[in-house]
């Protein structure tokens, strides 16, 4: 047995053996078997370490012998992709899943391991129940560590369209990001168990909850990127199954994130956060099921795999045993006395901005599910399109921008109306200004949900803008510091509250670009020839000339296209189609990339107001009657023989190109996103950032007052 | 040399995992839930506390509504100090 299957193995005996320590533990209350089962975790994750350093440097090393690199690598997969090679195969991919896992475990384990006594075994028996599911399957079912006999001489390379610079980053953000949602569920299910629905499981795991989403929401912000600067369809966004499966769980934290704060604060909505955070848990795996199953359509879902029936067993277990918690449980949900809040404070607000955000989420779900739904009812398997899930999800999503302004404006607890009108008024008055400003500048009034969205961002930009402002100018009243210093330590004393600030205002640009793009985007599919010119958005784009290249790796044809406005130049573009062989031998040894996978790099000028982008299309059918001619006559070419006859056919290519088709789209503010997502994550990491421990102390009872303002000054 | 390795793991593994049970060193006690629970709220507390201040600061609640509601924050911030003290005292006694 290999070392890397053996530390499978080791992973599997040690992950249950631990959670029934810990449960022994918990029990008996016998501490030294809690911290044999704490300390599983921390094996678990050692032991998945060496097996994943062996699988990345089979990878690296280009082993053969290994049947998932030779099914995901070959000799001339470039060094940086052999390192992302690996979560590209289903093996991989669930072993890194694990691996993300136990490190994640293992350090909210660590970090508690003084503290929630009764929580924290319970909590351990979830995740090592969670490694345990997944353990199995790459034991049993999709093992990374099967050795091919005969090895092979060269591996059959990674897939096309996933050689792109994002795939080192993007899975892993997300896998982080599903993995880290396991802890808070974890937390929740500890709290059902013992009944401590106190706020100490929230303290203990909302950092986690938040690195969750900042994991899951910048990695979908990266695909999204990726699609648009890659995927020659031209778009970032296409309600893709498991795009939507990502963005569940997020808009489920999202809610949570919001309404931890009112149990913390108010005791209020225990029910509902517990809800939203095993919905949230829940979602995470749904969607890894949704890339690893196949049951969807997906360009992610990477074929049909065996892993199906597992994972919805898994599901299925955990939302009963989720449903039976929670209802066993309910009489410790109940808020302790009867609170209530006026409709004008903080509270009213998360808990508008939590239904938006769930309805929201159960709009995708049922979008999503759809075929599934629709072929158990029917017989037939239908989907709905983009059309679909924009209809309901635009009008929720302008809420939400809303809402985004909103909240920062109300108080907790209550907001008196004039206080309200004193806080809204110059946020609102600024949306007004930005859309009759949009107006004025020709910007069509039959566009009302990019309108809606324009104004309600800069709603959330100037109500943030506004508290920035209104909380430095409180600082220096009594500080007397310099504006920058004032912003800086307003914001150092409360992280929580400005970090949510922006983030909110990383939405609000996000809003704006996925407003601007999706209502004022221009698009056509042009068929041009050599120095023909097409019309698009206000700009000539002119195709120069084709260019063509041959490497051991592919076959390059692309095109050379000049875009000007008005006469002046604007950009150079450059787009390529890249042809990867086939593994056909009856293909011939030109024709043979031509049957092949075939990827788009796409010609890309970015830049904050608009994007110019294009895709080419060249018409490798007109030369198909050169490429058999070549095949026929030299069908057994291989080596420099066939590097020659691609030559010849590029070189032909390139001199007398036929007419190509290309894609040109003119995408205003697409940047905005990105940005918006860059300022997303910085805010999350103000959020994230803990403060500074607070020191035990002591005083007589004459001090209490005294004691309270040290330890608030200090907290 | 694959077999030398996997034992070395397998040894390493067990070591991490069954140490409690025989380090002369006592596993910690961790903490009482009760005291999590109230430090937890005391947090929550402060931050409730100075929420309402900065609140305050930018306008959105009135000198009347702040002062009571900072009152009262104030007292049950008190009331919590209080409470986690005497659980810390019977924690150190038991």
């Amino acid at each position: 047995m290999t070392l890397g299957r053996a530390c499978l193995f080791l992973a599997l005996a040690i992950a249950p053996a631990g959670a029934l320590a810990s449960i022994y533990g918990a029990r008996s209350r016998r501490r030294e078997w809690v911290a044999v089962g704490r300390r599983s975790v921390y094996a678990l994750a050692a032991v998945l370490t060496v097996a994943f350093a062996v699988l990345e440097s089979a990878f690296l090393r280009s082993d053969f012998s290994f049947q998932v690199v030779s099914t995901h690598s070959s000799i001339a997969t470039p060094f940086f992709y052999k390192a992302a090679a690996m979560w590209s195969s289903q093996e991989g991919s669930l072993l890194l899943w694990m691996w993300l896992l136990s490190l994640w475990s293992s350090l909210v384990l660590f970090l508690t391991r003084n503290t929630l006594r009764e929580l924290a075994p319970y909590a351990t028996a979830v995740l090592l129940g969670f490694a345990t599911f997944f353990g199995s399957l790459v034991v049993f079912l999709a093992n990374p560590f099967q050795l091919l006999s005969p090895t092979p001489a060269d591996g059959t390379g990674l897939q096309p369209l996933l050689r792109h610079p994002s795939m080192m980053i993007h899975p892993p953000m997300l896998y982080s990001g599903y993995t880290l949602f396991t802890v808070p569920f974890a937390f929740a299910i500890a709290a059902l168990i013992t009944r401590r629905t106190d706020a100490a499981w929230i303290r203990a795991t909302r950092r986690f909850g938040l690195a969750a989403w900042c994991f899951l929401g910048i990695g979908i912000l990266i695909g999204a990127r990726w699609s648009w600067s890659e995927l020659g369809w031209g778009g970032y966004w296409a309600w893709d199954p498991v795009e939507n499966a990502a963005l569940m769980p997020w808009l489920a934290g999202t809610a949570f994130l919001h309404s931890f704060m009112v149990q913390e604060k108010r005791g209020l909505l225990k029910m509902w956060n517990v809800c939203l955070v095993l919905g949230a848990g829940i979602l995470a795996i749904l969607g890894t099921f949704l890339v690893r199953s196949g049951i969807l359509q997906s360009i992610h879902a990477f074929g049909g795999s065996t892993l199906g029936k597992p994972f919805l067993g898994f599901i299925s277990l955990l939302v009963l045993g989720s449903v039976v918690l929670v209802t066993s449980r309910r009489e410790y949900l109940r808020s302790p006395e009867a609170r209530s809040y006026s409709p004008l404070s903080r509270e009213s607000i998360f808990l508008l901005n939590n239904v938006l955000l769930i309805g929201l989420c159960f709009v995708i779900f049922w979008g999503t599910f759809f075929p599934l739904i629709s072929e158990a009812v029917t017989g037939n398997k239908a989907s709905v399109g983009p059309p679909w899930f924009d209809r309901y999800t635009v009008p929720l999503a302008i809420a939400l921008v809303f809402m985004a302004g909103l909240g920062p404006l109300m108080a907790w607890r209550k907001t008196t109306l004039a206080g309200a009108r004193r806080s809204l008024q110059a946020p609102v008055l600024f949306a007004l200004a930005v859309v009759v400003a949009l107006l004025a500048l020709g910007v069509p009034a039959s566009k009302p949900s990019a309108l809606a969205l324009f104004a309600g961002a800069a709603f959330a930009l100037g109500s943030v803008a506004q508290e920035l402002y209104r909380g430095v100018g409180a600082r220096r009243a009594t500080s007397h510091e310099a504006p920058p210093v004032a912003l800086v330590q307003v914001v150092r004393r409360n992280r929580r509250r400005y970090g949510g600030y922006i983030v909110h205002v990383g939405i609000a640009l996000l809003f704006i670009g996925v407003g601007a793009s999706a209502a004022f985007q221009h698009i056509r599919d042009v068929r041009l020839s050599p120095g023909q010119t097409a019309r698009i958005g206000g700009y000539d784009v002119r195709y120069l000339r084709a260019t063509s290249s041959v490497s051991p790796e592919k076959v390059v044809l692309g095109a050379v296209l000049d875009v000007s406005k008005k006469g002046k130049h604007v950009t150079t573009l450059r787009s390529t189609r890249g042809y990867y062989p086939s593994s056909d031998p009856t293909a011939g040894p030109v024709g043979q990339y031509f049957d092949g996978d075939s990827t788009t790099e796409v010609g890309l000028k970015a830049g904050l107001r608009r994007d110019i982008w294009t895709a080419v299309q060249p018409d490798v059918g007109a030369m198909q009657k050169m490429i058999a001619g070549i095949d026929k006559r030299f069908p057994l070419a291989q080596g420099d023989i066939q590097a020659l006859l691609l030559s010849v056919v590029a070189q032909r290519y390139a001199a007398a190109p036929p007419p190509a088709v290309f894609r040109l789209i003119v995408s205003p503010m697409v940047e905005w996103i990105w940005l918006g997502g860059i300022v997303l994550g910085l805010g999350g990491l103000i959020a994230i950032w803990p403060p500074p421990r607070a020191r035990r102390e002591r005083a007589p009872a004459s001090s209490w007052s005294a004691r309270l303002g040290r330890e608030l000054s200090r907290a | 040399m694959q077999l030398f390795l996997v034992m070395l793991v397998l040894c390493g593994a067990a070591s991490i995992m069954i140490s409690p049970l025989y380090s002369k060193r006592r596993a910690g006690r961790g903490q009482d839930p009760e005291e999590a629970a109230l430090e937890a709220a005391r947090d929550a507390k402060f931050r409730e506390i100075r929420d309402a201040e900065l609140d305050f600061s930018t306008g959105k609640l009135s000198r009347e509504d702040y002062r009571a509601i900072d009152a009262s924050l104030r007292g049950e911030a008190i009331e919590l100090l209080r409470r986690l003290d005497a659980v810390r005292e019977k924690e150190a006694a038991a």
